[in-house]
């Protein structure tokens, strides 16, 4: 039976999170991937918007962008199907969302009495559930493509529907051998066993990071793979018919995927919340001059700001290969994704499970 | 609890399943599909089978129904022509109802092993533990033979797309 104490707990997680994804990551990467593009392309980026004066290294460009597309008219184009038209954002910013419901933030702390592990829901099938979250984020982009009543729209779609389709195949089979390795979908268990720095997914699965990465950016349609939205051939794709609140709607979901991205390469491959040679309950011990109340508060704090940290540093990864990379043509992604990177998982399967038998990696 | 969320998702993924049938544009048909497939999703984890209900999820909604999606996408298929037949659309609901009304008093006379009263259910059960081990262990020979027919479909859907090439 659910009790308060419980309920309140989930409640304080899930505004946590939305607060870090919706009202802090969502306007930080805008404006992110603003100056940082600037910085590589020798600019100075926006710095024009101003409250008073101040205009806080071009902050206040996301509020401005904010503003300006709430009162932007709200266009629905004749032939449209105006009920999937309107349904298509809101389906496409969901998942991004809720797939954080398995990302563990911190580890197990002890506050009052009260057993705290800083995770929303520890299922046992953590990974299978991202996955699953994941693949409905086609949908969003499809129904949009389709209900918009314009031909550049469908092509956005069909191509974000295949290509999306082709690098989930190739994503689930990236983490297999992760998954071989931990013995264990729980993301939870997972970030668990990585409290022992030699143990971290990086060290044995690097070939895995790299194959995951790449799908995932390819299944966010981020460039390189921005095949589905490519402005030079379609206009803007799939979200050609869309404006103001539906516009950065998609564009929000976007976001929120290079969030959730970065969240399950920090839980598999980084450590989560983890710091390397440190335990969390040495951490605890270490704090012990706080009073035990004190140090698990503490060493909660620390843990969300190491993983804060991590997923900071893996977002502005992520935006350094945008900037650094031309778009892939159609061709080239679909056969990037099914014969290269699909047989490259499939032979680290392999070697992980040959690694595993033999003893060459260690049993965690 | 169970129950409220139960009856609450039966009653939907019906309400789901009857729209699909009479829906007119094959779009509508498909998203209500989606929608029939999530809610028999949460019925497997009211029925403590998580793993099921993620891979329902995973491969029904998220990679099927897609494909059922990009084709009719691909066909640009619109609206079903011609005028609306109610009276058709009527004897088919009434045929669902009466064969729904002949199922029932076969449903009391079955009992499945094993799901009275929920005694008898291991802890592990519906786990991805306890899935798997039955799998490679009881129902290898199942499993194998299945996975053996799925590869042979797909291959031949591979050989029959490239003899239409040729």
């Amino acid at each position: 039976m659910i009790t308060l104490p419980d309920l309140v707990e989930t409640v304080v997680k899930i505004a946590f999170i939305l607060g870090l994804t919706i009202g802090f990551y969502a306007p930080i990467i805008g404006w992110i991937e603003r100056k940082q593009s600037a910085v590589m392309q020798d600019r100075i980026g926006g710095n024009r918007a101003a409250i008073l004066g101040f205009t806080v290294i071009g902050l206040f460009h996301s509020l401005a962008d904010a503003i300006k597309l709430i009162f932007k008219e709200d266009f629905v184009p004749r032939g449209a199907e105006t009920a999937l038209h309107r349904l298509a954002p809101v389906i496409s910013v969901v998942p991004a969302l809720i797939a954080f419901a398995v990302i563990p933030f911190g580890g197990t702390y002890n506050l009052w009495g009260h057993e705290t592990r800083l995770v929303i829901a520890d299922l046992d099938v953590g990974v299978l559930y991202v996955f699953a979250i994941a693949s409905l984020a086609t949908y969003g982009v499809v129904i949009a493509g389709w209900a918009s009543n314009n031909n550049w729209s469908l092509l956005g779609a069909l191509r974000a529907a295949a290509q999306m389709f082709s690098y989930e195949v190739a994503m689930g089979l990236t983490i297999i051998g992760l998954v071989m390795f931990y013995q264990s979908l729980s993301l939870v268990e997972i970030v668990d066993k990585q409290e022992n720095f030699y143990h971290w997914g990086i060290i044995w699965h690097f070939p895995a990071f790299i194959l995951f990465l790449t799908c995932a950016i390819a299944e966010n349609k981020r460039i390189p793979f921005d095949t589905p939205e490519a402005e030079s051939e379609l206009v803007a794709g799939y979200f050609t018919e869309y404006s103001g609140m539906k516009f950065i709607m998609f564009w929000t979901a976007e976001f929120l995927e290079i969030v959730t991205i970065s969240a399950l390469c920090v839980t598999l491959f980084f450590g989560g919340h983890q710091i390397p040679f440190v335990t969390v309950s040495g951490l605890i011990d270490f704090l012990g001059f706080l009073g035990p109340n004190g140090a698990n508060a503490a060493a909660m704090l620390i843990g969300v700001a190491v993983f804060i940290i991590k997923l900071t540093l893996l977002i502005m990864l992520q935006m350094s290969i945008r900037w650094t990379l031309p778009r892939f043509r159609y061709d080239q992604v679909m056969k990037l994704g099914w014969k290269m990177i699909l047989p490259a998982s499939l032979i680290w399967i392999f070697l992980v499970g040959a690694g595993i038998l033999t003893g060459v990696m260690p049993a965690v | 609890m169970e129950l409220l969320i139960f009856y609450m998702f039966a009653i939907v993924s019906v309400a789901f399943a009857i729209f699909m049938i009479v829906a007119r544009k094959p779009v509508s048909s498909a998203i209500s599909l989606i929608g029939v497939m999530f809610c028999l999703a949460v019925f497997y984890v009211l029925l403590n089978a998580h793993l099921i209900a993620a891979l329902q999820i995973l491969v029904y909604a998220g990679a099927i129904m897609v494909l059922f999606l990009f084709v009719i996408m691909l066909l640009n298929l619109r609206e079903k022509q011609g005028a609306i037949s109610y009276h058709r659309t009527a004897l088919q609901l009434a045929g669902v109802a009466v064969f729904c009304a002949l199922l029932v008093p076969f449903m009391s006379m079955v009992t499945i092993p094993g799901t009275s009263g929920g005694a008898g259910v291991s802890a592990d059960f519906g786990t991805t533990a306890g899935v798997g081990k039955l799998l490679y262990t009881d129902f290898l020979l199942p499993f194998e033979i299945a996975s053996i027919l799925l590869l042979a479909a797909l291959v031949g859907a591979v050989a029959l797309t490239k003899l239409k090439m040729k």
